[in-house]
């Protein structure tokens, strides 16, 4: 059963994906896909909260910051001129190795800058390091702390990048160059790599969505969602529950990073506007809207969400609308409209649920 | 050699001793009960050696080895389960998930494994699986394996959250009052369960109020009284003993005073007029 409903989803998400390429296309409005694939992007990072939220039970309002990190790491490397070290030893090495790379700025004027590939490991590693700072204190306590260390790291970055000359203020960072991913495979915001760019952000995010489906059907899963339920319970049977809590927090603030890479190097630039509380405040509102603990639910819903506000839909509403979402998500639907719409639709074809018998269907 | 030893332990709450300089020991294959009036400290007992309260004083010996101040999931791993007085059960998951969740500590892959679903790891998930289904028969469930936790009747939460300890493959199981909300028939269910536990080489050290069931199932009793232990033996001893009656006809006492506001749970007869086995 739950191995057809997989094979469905399989079929399911690549027909949508083509589905909306081709009808996007045919209706002669193909420049959306840039929108689009900023949406699959940014839904990386909800799909992240949706383990850390949803499952282990775990609020972070820092994951505009994470993503910022991500991005603004890979921007500052591969757009900022290093050739001051070109006397260095060592540096020869790590140009004949490919780290470093000959570059053009804006004006034309060459440089030495880090290759996409270097960066793109060097913000993973940063943000790991960051994000155990911060997780560590934070998670060996129960409680909502890790919502409030989160959210005084969102603060700080966000001060930092504003105030930073190397990151180039409150215009951010532009310019930054495009990551040849694979022969043929190239994260760029080029016209004619538009095509091409939807769908390796939407397999990027497919493979995402199938490794971590594997991870929550698994023991990790199982002790999150039992960390999320009664934390001494699941630390009496046997779960480590710090390490737990710790590890997937890493994991999803990794997952955020490597949103704000992508999005970096394919959009060419990243504002600071990206680190700011209201972002992450957005990203916890689209984890609800779709149901926190649904990671197919959440991921539709936050292409969704993020494309309207992204085509501007929302007008100059557009934050209030994710805060008026929250409210209503909470107390209207607190498991999100999708699970009541399900169940509805369920017994609208009159089958009860299969995994989940209440005792009403019990002999 | 005893299987468990703990030795002068104390836990105060404030001003409060819960537990005051209490000693014992557990001999592998026993069935040790303990039993006490509401607010003896059994409890604050249980969650003292199970590693979620650390005790001000005293040490707790298992296995040879001390876990005193070891966390509770290291406990568990060394081969200690236990259930709680109140079902804790993982309400978001069904059944058979719950008790799968039991064989978290004997498991070992991790995030990348699990994530890559490598195949050893999807051997580990079936291997998990089945070892849940065959606690879930040995508490008569196994029927009810995909059952929401939520939906299910107190009593076979209480079933549930067994096979979920027993999954843990512990050398000694700490069940705390497994009897209470349970029907007559379901008490003598459980009783014969909890000997075939034992005869299955698993040591049960068990708190209960119903009489009948500890004294039947005992081969060994300690009573608490305020925190502090008033009596050691066998079963028959301890209901002969006087320092246990006074203190279960205090008990009683106090009870027809405070009125009706206490939760309801099994009287405090005094163990010499109840022991029907
Ligand atoms: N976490 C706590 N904080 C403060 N006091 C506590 C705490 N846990 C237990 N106590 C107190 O310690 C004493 C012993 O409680 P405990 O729960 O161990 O008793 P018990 O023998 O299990 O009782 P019962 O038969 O009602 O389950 C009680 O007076 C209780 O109020
Ligand atoms: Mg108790």
């Amino acid at each position: 059963m739950p191995r057809l409903r997989l094979l469905f989803l399989l079929a399911l998400f690549p027909v949508m994906v083509a589905g909306a390429q081709l009808g996007l296309r045919a209706a002669g409005m193909e420049y959306c896909l840039t929108q689009l694939t900023m949406s699959v992007y940014y839904a990386l990072v909800v799909m992240g909260l949706c383990l850390l939220m949803g499952y282990a039970g775990q609020v972070s309002l820092g994951h505009g910051a994470f993503f910022a990190l991500g991005g603004y790491t890979t921007a500052v490397l591969t757009t900022h001129d290093f050739s001051g070290i070109r006397a260095c030893a060592g540096v020869g090495v790590l140009e004949r190795a490919g780290l470093l790379v000959a570059q053009q700025d804006l004006y034309g004027q060459a440089g030495l800058s880090v290759a996409p590939w270097a960066a793109f490991a060097a913000a993973m590693l940063l943000t790991f390091v960051v994000a155990l700072l911060i997780g560590y204190p934070a998670l060996r306590l129960r409680g909502h702390y890790l919502a409030m260390a989160t959210l005084g790291f969102t603060l700080i970055v966000s001060k930092l990048l504003l105030g930073s000359a190397l990151t180039g203020s409150a215009d951010g960072i532009h310019g930054v160059p495009e990551w040849k991913l694979l022969p043929g495979l190239t994260v760029s915001g080029r016209s004619a790599l538009r095509v091409q760019n939807y769908y390796l952000a939407c397999g990027l995010a497919l493979l995402l969505l199938l490794g971590l489906r594997n991870l929550l059907r698994s023991r990790v899963g199982r002790a999150l969602l039992a960390i999320h339920d009664r934390e001494t319970a699941a630390n009496a049977m046997g779960i480590n529950t710090a390490a737990y809590k710790l590890k997937v927090f890493v994991l999803s603030a990794l997952l955020a990073a490597l949103a704000g890479v992508f999005f970096t190097h394919y959009t060419g630039g990243i504002a600071p506007s990206e680190a700011g509380a209201l972002k992450s405040v957005r990203y916890v509102a689209l984890a609800a809207a779709g149901g926190m603990a649904n990671l197919w639910g959440v991921t539709v819903m936050s292409i969704a969400l993020n494309y309207c506000s992204l085509r501007g839909w929302f007008g100059s509403y557009d934050n209030a609308v994710f805060g008026a979402l929250l409210i209503l998500i909470i107390s209207l639907a607190p498991e999100g409209p999708l699970k009541p719409l399900g169940l509805w639709l369920r017994r609208l074809a009159g089958r009860p649920d299969p995994e989940r018998r209440t005792p009403h269907g019990a002999p | 050699m005893a299987l468990l030893e703990v030795t002068d332990v104390r836990r105060a709450f404030g001003g409060l001793a819960a537990v005051d300089g209490v000693s014992f020991t557990v001999k592998p294959g026993q069935i040790k009960g303990i039993i006490g009036p509401n607010g003896a400290g059994k409890t604050t007992l249980f969650n003292l050696i199970s590693g979620l309260l650390k005790p001000d004083a005293g040490r707790i010996t298992f296995r040879g080895r001390s876990i005193t101040g070891l966390k509770p999931y290291e406990i568990a791993g060394a081969g200690l389960s236990r259930t709680f007085q109140n079902p804790s059960l993982f309400l978001q998951m069904n059944v058979l998930e719950n008790v799968m969740v039991g064989r978290h500590c004997r498991t070992r892959w991790g995030f990348l494994g699990c994530g890559l679903r490598w195949p050893g790891q999807a051997r580990e998930e079936r291997a998990i699986r089945e070892a849940a289904r065959a606690q879930l028969d040995v508490v008569g469930l196994a029927h009810l394996a995909g059952w929401s936790a939520g939906a299910l009747p107190f009593g076979q939460r209480r079933m549930v959250e067994l096979a979920r300890a027993l999954a843990t493959e512990p050398a000694m199981l700490l069940l705390d009052e497994p009897a209470s909300g349970l029907n007559t028939r379901e008490k003598e269910d459980l009783g014969r369960l909890i000997r075939q536990i034992r005869d299955r080489g698993i040591t049960v050290l068990l708190v209960e109020h119903d009489m009948s069931v500890v004294m039947g199932l005992s081969d060994d009793l300690l009573v608490l009284y305020n925190g502090r232990p008033i009596a050691e033996g066998a079963p028959a001893a301890v209901q002969n003993d006087p320092r246990v009656i006074r203190v279960y006809l205090g008990e009683d006492l106090q009870n027809d005073e405070s009125g009706g506001d206490a939760p309801p749970r099994a009287p405090a007869t005094p163990p010499a007029t109840c022991c029907s086995r």
